[in-house]
């Protein structure tokens, strides 16, 4: 046998195994007419107190649960129970991001058919979550009015692979000098197009506007109405 | 960081394919799209720890970068981004959202040689 050095031609999707599981669960949500949006956002944007309001408000028309990933700490899937949604945290170690198949083990237990809407709140990371498809319907990435209008310019990527934009804590713009047209414009320069809501958890500013939206995506995914 | 179990899967696909072949890898070809979410840099340092131990050590891991493309509609034509904080048609200026490569990780090659057999050794 020849020990010449020879070039084999492969073709291998590095993350094929997570598209894999992906794909199963956005067809396994797909047909229990199950919604599911996935929040991706860095540490202390506020996704976990927008998704307490989402829930809390969303809980009374619709059924809604929570998945929450973190990488030590129950604090938020504690937060997020005063819901009274059902919630399960992840707790990821050291991992920075969810994958397909935690998700998928998390669902144990839980009949997705019962759900309307399933929320996955990802871990407070704006590079590494970017990469994985989780199975969800709608990707929301949130940035804080706190954190620089030049925040999707610095993270195309993740502002790449999500589809809506949360620009949250509306209440401290002024406080901060929030510049909203020039974080737009730098959306729009890395995401054309991309839709985005303007809220505040806490004055509750936005957040219909944010609900109804669910609502329609809901409404044209399953054709389902509200229980 | 998720590059070392990014660094970790190639590892682990590219000694699953050497079996199934009977080879020994010199080096891992990579496709890397500059949107995929990962850094090349970082990649290549975990590449190294990733195959510590595994019959890929010493190994090389080369990855080509793959520029973002897109396809105007205005122009009706695929175009290669310059930066990936401005998705507009670099000729026609108008807004490209629409993502033709750039997302890529994926191994497209292996360099290989043949595992030595080693000659069994004569018995007396």
């Amino acid at each position: 046998m020849s020990a010449e050095p020879r070039l084999l031609e492969v073709r291998k999707n590095v993350l094929k195994q997570n598209d894999l599981v992906a794909r199963a669960l956005r067809e396994r949500f797909r047909a229990q007419g199950t919604f599911v949006v996935s929040l991706v956002s860095s540490p202390g944007a506020g996704k976990t107190a927008f998704l307490e309001k989402t829930l809390t408000l969303l809980h009374p028309n619709y059924r809604v649960a929570a998945l929450v990933g973190d990488l030590a700490t129950e604090n938020d899937a504690i937060r997020l129970a005063r819901s009274q949604a059902p919630v399960k945290q992840i707790t990821t170690g050291t991992l920075c991001h969810l994958e397909a198949a935690m998700v998928d083990h998390a669902l144990n237990g839980w009949d997705i058919g019962q759900l309307d809407f399933l929320f996955i709140e990802n871990v407070g990371n704006l590079v590494c979550p970017s990469s994985y498809d989780l199975g969800e319907n709608l990707r929301l990435v949130l940035l804080s009015v706190t954190e620089g209008e030049d925040k999707p310019l610095k993270y195309p990527t993740i502002f790449n692979s999500a589809d809506v934009a949360v620009i949250t804590k509306m209440d401290l713009a002024e406080a901060v000098e929030f510049d909203e047209d020039s974080l737009m414009a730098n959306i729009q320069a890395v995401r054309p197009g991309m839709r985005h809501f303007v809220v505040s958890a806490k004055t509750g500013a936005g957040l219909p506007e944010y609900l109804q939206f669910l609502a329609a995506q809901l409404a044209e995914c399953s054709q389902k109405t509200p229980v | 960081m998720h590059e070392l179990s990014i660094a970790m899967s190639i590892v682990d696909m590219a000694q699953e394919e050497a079996e199934r072949r009977e080879v020994t890898i010199d080096a891992v070809y990579l496709d890397l799209g500059l949107l995929s979410g990962v850094v090349a840099d970082a990649l290549l340092f975990s590449y190294e720890i990733a195959c510590s131990g595994t019959p890929l050590e010493g190994s090389r891991l080369v990855i080509k970068e793959i520029p973002i493309e897109v396809f105007c509609s205005t122009c009706k034509a695929q175009k290669t981004l310059n930066s990936m904080q401005w998705f507009c048609c670099p000729d026609c200026g108008m807004p490209t959202p629409n993502v033709i490569h750039g997302k890529e990780l994926s191994i497209t090659a292996l360099e290989v040689h043949d595992e030595r057999r080693t000659a069994p050794v004569g018995s007396s």
